[in-house]
């Protein structure tokens, strides 16, 4: 079968998206035809037509090993910032007397 | 010819036509075909709407309030052609006369360079038609029955083109200025509901 | 995930299922069912509006319903193609609606007489139709719940549409009035047939596959909810003397016709068999365009 896989753009500078396919013997009938499901209400600034024979299709990944440095969730920084919090607090108060005791007479 | 008659033989061939394409609209041979050529059809009632509007501020009126006998559209687009062969080569040779007759109006009328930048998308399907099924017997047939029609939509000094553009031979016209029977069905169901309330009712 | 049980858990989690991925038998079946209705539906649907095209009574009204119209025959095209991807072929389908195997929805059965149907169906058919597609945003099968967002879109401009068209009939002439009301006392009882008999959520299995997510009694709820007052206000009348909403807020009825309903989407409908072999009439008429077109 001769599926074309439309993806549309709705404004400039927006990601293309999927939108769905037509039917059609060739690229110049998937044209005519996805202008018209796609476009007839100005709904579309572009097109991508492409054969869904052209679509390489990956769906699968391997995650062993839990990488999780490359995740958000593999960061828990408020323990760490509530600790670097304080720590700066108490630099602060410790300048602050210094500055107190070095004040000329 | 005078201009006026010539915006009215346009609109009424505009109108009509879009009438007779509307009527494939849910049973086209494949539903692609189907959504496209409902948007064919769309615009050409818009530009005979456009049209219209040159010609009367109530464009409603001026589209259905004639009599059968006062309509300017051509025999071509008069047919009931609901089998594909015919509405398809129906639809290219009538896109290949009709930029014959746009490009000539476009030095007088602005309007009319606005309907040829629709018109290029009518054209390239129904360029993108005629190559797949010209070919096919169905499609040779249609365009042999319709070809005098065809040549009818002109005025005579247009029609050397349109023989150069479509590849062939003039033969004897049917002019504009006659309605084919089938005329009359159509302005009966076109204007069956409008008629069933008072004039200036609102729809 | 191989196993029924764990798919189960995963759209009942809201887990979205795609064309490749491996599905149980029985929710592959029941999605491409009602899926194939739905498709069928929206191509059944072109043929009682398609007439009304031709006579329109204005140019602007024979643009609007014309582009409602292929609104439809995009929405057909739309919903088959996610059918095909399921695994059956268009040719296949077009033959089980035509046979009668495979059904479609009930609104659809049934003639039209005027311009007020124009109105009537595109308004409030319209809004019965939008309800039950907007739960369907929510379908567990993605492919089909992604085009539901299109087809709402284009379905919001028939209800204006619709409502227009309603609006000056009923501030034109009495007779254009009548035409609306006697329109609308015609479908009224297909429209409270149009969601289906009101089984419970929990004993639907659709509901319990989430491909549905709403109960066939709740959306009529809404429909009622949303339209009735609508309807009211304009003057015309609910053709059912039992109609009220209660203090709870539940609207009281008489009970639709099941076994009308029954009947009809069984393919015994006013205009089935006409319109079916009107659809077969011009399927065998074109399949020669097809053969040159779409063949390699």
């Amino acid at each position: 079968m001769n599926e074309w896989e439309v993806f549309r753009q709705e404004r400039r500078g927006q990601p293309f998206e999927h939108a769905g396919s037509v039917v059609a013997p060739d690229a110049e009938f998937a044209e005519a035809w996805a202008r018209e499901q796609y476009g007839r209400r100005g709904e579309s600034v572009a097109l991508w037509l492409v054969p869904r024979d052209a679509i390489h299709v990956v769906d699968r990944w391997a995650d062993e090993f839990d990488l999780k440095y490359r995740r958000v969730d593999g960061y828990s920084i408020k323990a760490r910032l509530a600790e670097a919090r304080q720590n700066a607090e108490r630099l602060k108060e410790a300048r602050g007397q210094r500055a107190e005791t070095a004040r000329p007479r | 010819m005078d201009n006026e008659q010539k915006l009215l033989d346009l609109a009424d061939d505009e109108l009509i036509v879009g009438w007779r394409d509307s009527e494939w609209t849910g049973i086209a041979p494949m539903l692609e075909e189907d959504v496209a050529f409902s948007s064919i059809a769309q615009n050409e009632i818009g530009h005979a709407r456009a049209v219209y509007e040159l010609l009367t501020d109530d464009a409603d009126a001026l589209a259905f309030d004639r009599a059968p006998e006062e309509y300017r559209c051509a025999p071509l687009v008069q047919l009931h052609l609901l089998d594909w062969a015919h509405a398809i080569a129906r639809r290219w040779l009538y896109e290949v006369a009709d930029e014959i007759r746009i490009s000539a109006l476009k030095a007088t009328l602005p309007l009319a360079a606005k309907i040829d930048r629709e018109e290029v998308y009518h054209r390239l399907h129904a360029a993108m038609w005629h190559e797949r099924l010209r070919d096919t017997e169905p499609f040779k047939d249609a365009v042999a029955l319709l070809w005098p029609y065809a040549l009818g939509m002109l005025p005579g000094a247009q029609r050397d083109e349109l023989c150069a553009r479509v590849g062939l031979e003039p033969v004897e016209a049917i002019e504009r200025g006659t309605h084919v029977p089938e005329f009359t069905a159509l302005w009966d169901e076109m204007t069956m509901v409008r008629r069933s309330a008072p004039a200036g009712a609102q729809w | 995930m191989r196993s029924e049980q764990d798919f189960l858990e995963y759209v009942q989690g809201g887990g979205q299922v795609e064309a490749g991925d491996w599905m149980p038998d029985e929710y592959r079946q029941r999605v491409l069912k009602f899926v194939e209705m739905h498709a069928n539906s929206e191509l059944m649907g072109v043929l009682p509006e398609r007439e009304w095209i031709l006579r329109a009574p204005t140019l602007q009204r024979k643009l609007a319903l014309t582009a409602k119209v292929q609104d439809e025959v995009g929405h057909a095209q739309l919903i088959y193609r996610v059918a095909e991807d399921l695994g059956k072929p268009r040719e296949a389908m077009f033959a089980d609606l035509i046979s009668g195997k495979a059904k479609f929805h009930n609104v659809f059965h049934y003639p039209t007489r005027s311009w007020g149907d124009v109105g009537v169906i595109a308004w409030l058919v319209d809004a019965a139709a939008i309800i039950s597609q907007k739960a369907l945003l929510k379908c567990s099968y993605a492919p089909y719940a992604r085009i539901m967002k299109k087809i709402c879109w284009e379905e919001s401009f028939h209800i204006l549409h619709g409502r227009d068209v309603v609006l000056a009939m009923v501030t034109g002439t009495p007779e254009q009035f009548e035409l609306v009301q006697e329109a609308l006392d015609r479908w009224w009882g297909p429209l409270m047939q149009f969601h289906g008999n009101p089984i419970p959520a929990e004993d639907d299995p659709m509901v319990h596959w989430r491909i549905k997510s709403q109960a066939n009694e709740d959306a009529r709820q809404q429909f009622l909810d949303g339209y009735v007052p609508q309807i009211r206000e304009l003057g015309l009348t609910v053709p059912d003397p039992k109609l009220r909403k209660r203090d709870d807020g539940v609207w009281e009825y008489t009970e639709p016709d099941w076994d009308e309903l029954m009947h009809v989407v069984t393919g015994h409908g006013p205009k089935t068999e006409e319109r079916l072999a009107f659809r077969a009439r011009f399927l065998a008429q074109e399949q020669w365009v097809r053969d040159a077109v779409l063949a390699a």
